[in-house]
């Protein structure tokens, strides 16, 4: 029954749904994790206990979404070799070892601070506490640089010498191929995306328990400290992705072909497209909106530059317009509306009004996805405007998959599906019960839960730690 | 040439180790999933899992290590082993999936914490025995052609490769429990003894028939292993195993608490050198040999600064967790 669909696009397609669902995580636990310590550390700093309070509150959520990304990503770390054998074979030499640096000096620190991180707050004093806290996210903040590093690569290849067998191999220098062309603006731009993914979210939680209750002091600190990051993180995020566009503008321009919907060439300024249908079989876009010669403006700092057009690229080499048309308009609109969102809470804060303008509420808890859904359309610019390319403009998609039957690609892509839908539903959805309940102090509790509880209640000696059995 | 030479060999035993410390670390973790049904519900379950909470997650990284090392130091070979053994592989990230995320969800979910115990067991299974299939399928052979993978989707399947799987099922078994004789008291200690005297005699059987039959899968074992005077060697790791089995047994007799782990860790590493004896110089067997699979010179000395710089903290750290939690779980988690 499976025979009939194409291998890659099987393929292609698991690649895309299992590392979506895997960035959705680092998304989420990269801003987290230094949330945490920044938490842990005000906490030390100041002895206030409501840090404390917003350290263990927060610490549950992160445990269950590092889980998630955890296995998720293990997943990810082999579908290079089942799907994409032939480019493993290829750019092995290349990519392999910037990964195996990710292995080595960040997933070990992650996961062997992460016990004691969880665990280990009555065992090993404060300040060590506090380090492994620090550790855990600094572990997190060193794999985003190497597997960026590695994606960056792919985007922007260089350093590298072709092998006689065919294989790409390191040239003379590993800073050339770490630090290709592209690898800083995507650091940047990803790991702000995850700081700011993070204080929506924690912004949307004290949110929702500021409309239940403006005076709950935790609600407000929380809304407060992720108030200051979206208004302060927003703005930046929006300038580094000009900057970011005008590095793919220089070494990928048929992607920002596609992302700014030009099918034509414009010698005398091009218009920035604002919204339009894509239209692939007539090469144009139809029912534009467009702001005349802004987009020369944008990307060339002078409205009447000239701007070549998807019309001096092969058909066969261009991506994808209209996923791309879309994806970086979601994108770019999101940007604006959290920067609308950090905007209006200054105008609050300034007003004294940050705790009760349930308007203000309403939104941030509206915005509390937006990052997440930001950062999948982001990636899916980045990586489907690398198409027809696994390795930009040197090996195509075509020639890197593996030589797969398609039932066996089809079963395991059905499975993924299945088991991400059920699994990461069930997580969700724990973590929206974590997330409901209103954060007050020691409420930790009586709750049950593996053994963090019994290590960081204060009331151990007198509430039973274990669950009664059912 | 010579140096590049040397660093294959440095490579080859890097991510050979990686793959033991992952079998015996994440093997005593699936070993507690498979045994997780035997134990009472509530409070023996829940000491059960408070016994590896802590440090299975730095446990399943040595897998990645693995993985990713042997892409990086061995792309060619993970470029054929991975579609050759393709539906084992995956079944074992997605019952890795469910075993990883059991560990909060259960916390988190009271009214189906049956079903997420399930989860852990099933998951546990799952990836054991996948893993159990991929080494027997290893073993077996690969079809190999220029630099690809060249045969079905079921190639990997076989009477001996689903041997090796129940063997995996059962050795993981072994070390699960023997860890909790050492990390539980009462009566879930108890129930931990009972099993590893059952599993026991179970290994030493698998351990004995996955060798007789690695032996005739390939004319090469069998001459690598019997022929004089390679035999003089070889013949020490029955006989050394025989050794540790029979300490095994007295250390289980005495009701020491910690030495069967050890003992246990003593037969996987044995049986671990013997499937190094097979292999070598192999990574695909019969196909491809390490210098063969071998990544790029250049690859393979900035790696290796790597690994020397970090695998020494990577060893201290993990230690010092461990530290951190030894002792009982006890009924209140760890004091
Ligand atoms: C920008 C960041 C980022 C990106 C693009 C990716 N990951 Fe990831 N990954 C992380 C950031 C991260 C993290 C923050 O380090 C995680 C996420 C959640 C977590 O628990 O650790 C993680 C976990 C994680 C793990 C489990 C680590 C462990 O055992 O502790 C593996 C094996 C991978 N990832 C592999 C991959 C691969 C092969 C990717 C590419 C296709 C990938 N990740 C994309
Ligand atoms: C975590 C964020 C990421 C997301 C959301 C993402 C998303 C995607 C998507 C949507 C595709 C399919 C494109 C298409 O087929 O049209 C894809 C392909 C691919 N990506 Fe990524 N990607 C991410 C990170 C990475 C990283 C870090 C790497 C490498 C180091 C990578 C390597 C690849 C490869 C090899 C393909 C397969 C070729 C292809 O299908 O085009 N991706 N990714
Ligand atoms: C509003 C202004 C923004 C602009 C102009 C912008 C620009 C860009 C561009 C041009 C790319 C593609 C780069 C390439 O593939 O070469 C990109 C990718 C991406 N964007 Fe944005 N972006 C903006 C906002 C955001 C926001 C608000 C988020 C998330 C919170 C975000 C997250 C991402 C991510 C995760 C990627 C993929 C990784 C990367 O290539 O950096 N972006 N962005």
């Amino acid at each position: 029954m499976l025979e009939q669909f194409d291998p890659i696009v099987l393929a292609r397609f698991q690649f895309a749904f299992t590392v979506s669902f895997h960035f959705v995580f680092p998304a989420f636990s990269i801003g987290l994790a230094s949330y945490l310590a920044v938490l842990e550390g005000l906490w030390l700093k100041t002895g206030s206990s409501i840090y404390l309070d917003l350290f263990k509150y927060w610490r549950k959520i992160f445990a269950v979404a590092f889980a998630m990304g955890v296995v998720s990503g293990i997943v990810m770390s082999y579908q290079f070799g089942t799907n994409w054998s032939v480019f493993s074979d290829k750019v092995g030499p290349v990519i392999g070892p910037l990964m195996a640096y990710e292995v080595l000096t960040a997933f070990f620190l992650e996961a062997g601070f992460l016990g004691v991180m969880l665990f280990g707050m009555e065992k090993v004093g404060r300040r060590l506490h506090f380090t492994a806290t620090c550790l855990v996210a600094l572990g997190t903040f060193i794999s985003a640089f190497w597997i960026l590093s590695a994606n960056s690569w792919m985007q922007t290849p260089t350093g590298y010498e072709i092998g006689a067998n065919g294989q790409f191999l390191p040239g003379p220098s590993w800073l050339a191929i770490i630090f290709n062309p592209s690898f800083p603006y995507r650091l940047v731009h990803t790991v702000t995306a995850a700081y700011l993914t993070t204080a929506l979210t924690v912004g949307a939680v004290g949110a929702w328990h500021l409309l239940k209750d403006k005076t709950n002091p935790h609600a407000r600190k929380m809304f407060s400290m992720a108030m200051w990051m979206a208004a302060l993180v927003a703005p930046v995020q929006i300038l580094v992705g000009d900057a970011h566009g005008l590095n793919t503008l220089e070494h990928q321009p048929a992607k920002v072909m596609a992302m700014e919907g030009h099918y034509q060439s414009h010698p005398d300024g091009a218009p920035l497209i604002l919204f339009g249908i894509p239209n692939p079989e007539q090469n144009r876009m139809d029912h534009v909106i467009e702001i005349p010669k802004a987009s020369s403006l944008i990307l060339k700092h002078d409205p009447n530059a000239a701007l070549a057009g998807l019309d001096t690229i092969a058909k066969d080499k261009q991506p994808p317009v209209a996923i791309l048309f879309w994806s970086f308009r979601v994108m770019v609109g999101l940007g604006m509306a959290m920067l609308g969102l950090g905007l209006f809470s200054l105008v609050a804060r300034f007003k004294k009004r940050l705790y009760d303008w349930p308007l203000l509420h309403r939104l941030a808890l509206v915005m509390g996805p937006s990052g997440f859904v930001a950062v999948i359309a982001g990636w899916i610019t980045t990586e489907v405007g690398r198409q027809p390319y696994t390795v930009y403009g040197l090996l195509t998609t075509a020639q890197s998959v593996s030589p797969l039957a398609a039932p066996a690609v089809g079963a395991s892509l059905i499975a993924f599906i299945v088991v991400y839908c059920s699994v990461f539903s069930a997580g969700l959805w724990y973590l929206f019960k974590l997330m409901g309940q209103a954060p007050t102090g020691g409420e930790e509790a009586g709750e049950p839960g593996p053994i963090r509880s019994a290590g960081t209640t204060p009331a151990m000696g007198i509430k039973p730690t274990t669950q009664p059995a059912e | 040439m010579l140096a590049s030479l040397d660093l294959t060999v440095v490579w080859a035993v890097i991510i050979a180790f990686a793959v033991f410390a992952y079998v015996v670390l994440d093997g005593f973790d699936l070993g507690i999933g498979i045994l997780f049904p035997a134990f009472k519900v509530g409070l023996e379950r829940d000491q059960a899992m408070n016994a590896i909470a802590p440090v299975w997650d730095g446990n399943e990284t040595w897998l990645v290590l693995g993985g990713g090392g042997l892409f990086a130091a061995f792309p060619l070979a993970y470029a054929i082993i991975m579609p050759a053994l393709y539906p084992p592989i995956i079944a074992m990230l997605l019952g890795l999936v469910f075993r990883g995320v059991a560990f909060e969800f259960r916390w988190r979910d009271p009214a189906h914490r049956a079903f997420w115990d399930l989860a852990f067991t099933g998951g546990s299974v799952i990836a054991a025995f996948s893993q159990g299939v991929t080494l027997g399928a290893l073993l077996q052979g690969i079809t190999v052609s220029g630099r690809a993978y060249a045969g079905g989707w079921l190639d990997w399947l076989s009477p001996f490769s689903v041997m090796t799987g129940a063997s995996v099922v059962v050795g993981y078994g072994l070390l699960g429990s023997t860890w909790l004789i050492w990390k539980l008291d009462g009566t879930a200690q108890a129930r931990a003894r009972i099993w590893a005297w059952r599993l026991f005699p179970s290994t030493l059987a698998a351990i004995v028939a996955v060798s007789i039959g690695t032996l005739f899968l390939r004319p090469d074992y069998l001459s690598k292993w019997l022929d004089m005077p390679g035999v003089l060697m070889t013949a020490q790791v029955p006989v050394i195993t025989s050794i540790i089995a029979l300490a095994f047994y007295r250390a289980m007799r005495k009701q020491r608490e910690i030495l069967p782990f050890f003992m246990t860790l003593g037969l996987f590493l044995l049986s671990f050198i013997g499937l190094g004896i097979s292999m070598f110089p192999y990574v695909v067997p019969g196909a491809v040999t390490i210098w063969q699979a071998a990544t790029a010179p250049r690859s393979q000395a900035f790696m290796l600064v790597g690994a020397l710089l970090t695998v020494p903290p990577i060893l201290a750290y993990t230690g010092w967790a461990y530290w951190v939690f030894r002792g009982k779980v006890g009924d209140h988690g760890y004091h």
